[in-house]
């Protein structure tokens, strides 16, 4: 009995030690990168554009560039996720096609960033001739995403009770019909969950956007101009030595809109679940 | 043939010995004279190669309430999914022998199995309100592609015809807008009765629809299914012999995938012809 109880006592522990480490080693990133980066953050920082090679002035550009790059990769990346994923879910059954693409989609997601990078350098800027820009970063990210958007899609798209699908198939619906009005508008909680931590990945990403859209200072003008991200904009600063503070400004950027895009990410599926629930 | 299970002497009801007897449309009657809507024949069901259906023929009389009885694994659900082809949504099922409706084979070539379920409706078992409001539940049916578009009014006329029809309209009239979700189990089995009227298929299947309900909401839907039979035909299968024997006018007793006896429900319940539907209808077994 006592012993009962003692084992239970040590998971316990153990389990809460572990949840703690991890939330203190985020506390850590978040506090140190915080304290100092914040006191170089001020409007002129935000608006500005970098000056003498990054050393003064700001990341107005940088800011800009990041979000164009992964709300553009975001816009090509999702519909072709969320079409396989209902491909794969409703359209076929269970077959060595079906677990032959799952086991592909698993490799691409394992696949480092930089593989990315060098196939995004080697086939949109050169090949397609798409050059150091934020149509071809685009691309390249929306490549590197997509098997995230394809999973957690399908986990949502399988999650809709099959009870449902019968009863509008009952009904008289298509196959089409019942994903449109019965299997999507359910699924969309989870579809949004892959969509933010896509969005969140694509704003922190460096190495497979520096090969494919370049680190321009200045502010794109087209699809076809190059980006600086704020992620290149930081890795250039600190690599360079060329100013330590901006670099933690730049960092401190990065690390609230991730922060930014977590917390609407979970206020959006709260709302959305309390909803539906209702 | 269906022949060979429905006893001759249909003495027990105020009705024509054989429906099936042209003759009894002698007395101008029609509704007295049913014509079979649906003919069963040969049909055989096997899921991964197992047989469910183990050659079942049968027919469906036009504006009668057939009900299916059987103990549990007799496949009659899965004659009921036969019907309008919700077989082949599971995996690894297989369908030989013939459904004729109005004489023409549901499994033959080039029939649409989407349009064949806009005339052949549906409840189901647990009540499966679709996440959406009361009135969206309803409409459901009636804006897919392939039926007439309607106008609001319309539609709002619809809605409270199929709610009254299902008698639940009183208690759900006020709020039309809220969550299907939320009614209780019984309304929302008779949520899912609108909804399938809303179709309005000429043929409704009702597996166990009773199961998980009180004898109100029970009272309800039998109340409900037997003014529906003046303009639908219906399939009513149930566990629950007592409701057979009220609820339905011809009687099917299902063992094992193999029809034992077909026959009016009167004479079912007092006078069975094979040993296996009296013991199961007395209680013996089951």
């Amino acid at each position: 009995m006592n012993s009962h109880k003692l084992s239970q006592w040590a998971a316990v522990a153990v389990l809460a030690a572990a949840t703690a480490l991890i939330l203190a080693v985020l506390a850590f990133i978040v506090f140190f990168v915080l304290e100092k980066g914040l006191p170089q953050i001020s409007l002129g920082f935000l608006l500005d554009r970098p000056r003498n090679m990054g050393k003064e002035g700001g990341i107005g550009p940088a800011i800009v560039g990041t979000l164009l790059l992964s709300l553009l990769a975001i816009a090509v990346a999702l519909p072709l996720g969320v079409g396989t994923a209902i491909y794969l879910s409703e359209y076929t059954r269970e077959s060595r096609l079906t677990k032959a693409i799952r086991f592909g989609t698993d490799c691409l997601a394992g696949i480092p960033s930089i593989i990315f990078g060098l196939f995004g350098y080697i086939f949109f800027v050169t090949t397609l001739r798409l050059g150091w820009s934020l149509i071809a970063g685009a691309l390249t990210l929306a490549i590197m995403i997509l098997p995230t958007l394809i999973r957690t899609s399908e986990e949502a798209i399988r999650a809709v009770p099959r009870s449902w699908r019968e009863v509008s198939l009952s009904l008289g619906a298509t196959r089409w019909e019942t994903v449109r009005k019965v299997v999507l508008p359910n699924a969309l909680p989870g579809i949004l969950t892959g969509v933010m931590l896509s969005f969140g990945r694509s704003i922190g990403e460096t190495a497979a956007v520096i090969y494919t859209a370049g680190s321009s200072f200045r502010l794109p003008r087209g699809a076809f101009d190059s980006v600086r991200t704020l992620a290149v904009h930081f890795y250039i600063l600190a690599r360079e030595g060329l100013s330590t503070e901006k670099a933690y400004g730049t960092a401190a950027v990065l690390v609230i809109a991730v922060l930014a895009v977590n917390a609407t990410t979970y206020a959006l599926m709260n709302r959305f679940i309390r909803r539906r629930s209702r | 043939m269906s022949g060979v299970h429905r006893p001759g002497g249909d003495r027990s009801r105020g009705e024509p010995a054989s429906p099936r007897a042209g003759a009894a449309a002698a007395t101008g009657d029609a509704a007295a004279a049913p014509r079979p809507k649906v003919e069963v024949r040969g049909l055989r069901v096997s899921f991964y190669g197992e047989e469910a259906i183990k050659g079942i023929s049968l027919d469906i009389h036009e504006r009668r309430i057939l009900g299916i009885i059987g103990p549990a694994g007799s496949a009659k659900t899965t004659f009921l999914r036969a019907l309008d082809r919700m077989n082949e949504l599971s995996e690894g099922c297989r369908t030989e022998g013939q459904v004729l409706i109005d004489g023409a084979d549901v499994y033959g070539p080039g029939v649409d199995p989407v349009a064949l379920r806009k005339r052949v409706g549906m409840v189901f078992a647990m009540p499966m309100p679709l996440p959406l409001s009361i009135y969206e539940n309803v409409v459901y049916g009636t804006r897919l592609k392939g039926t007439a578009a309607k106008s609001a009014s319309e539609l709002d006329e619809l809605v409270e015809a199929c709610l009254r029809s299902a008698f639940l309209w009183d208690e759900v009239k006020d709020r039309l807008g809220s969550s299907g979700l939320k009614l209780s189990g019984g309304q929302q089995q008779r949520l899912c009765l609108a909804r399938t009227l809303a179709v309005n298929p000429e043929i409704i299947l009702l597996d166990e629809p009773c199961s998980g309900l009180d004898p109100i909401s029970t009272a309800k839907i039998e109340e409900a299914l037997a003014n529906l039979k003046e303009r639908h035909t219906i399939v009513l299968v149930t566990n629950n012999t007592k409701q057979a024997a009220r609820a339905s006018d011809e009687t099917a007793f299902f063992l094992m995938g193999e029809l034992v006896e077909l026959g009016s429900t009167a004479s079912i319940f007092t006078n069975p012809k094979d040993r296996r539907t009296e013991d199961y209808v007395t209680g013996r077994f089951g």
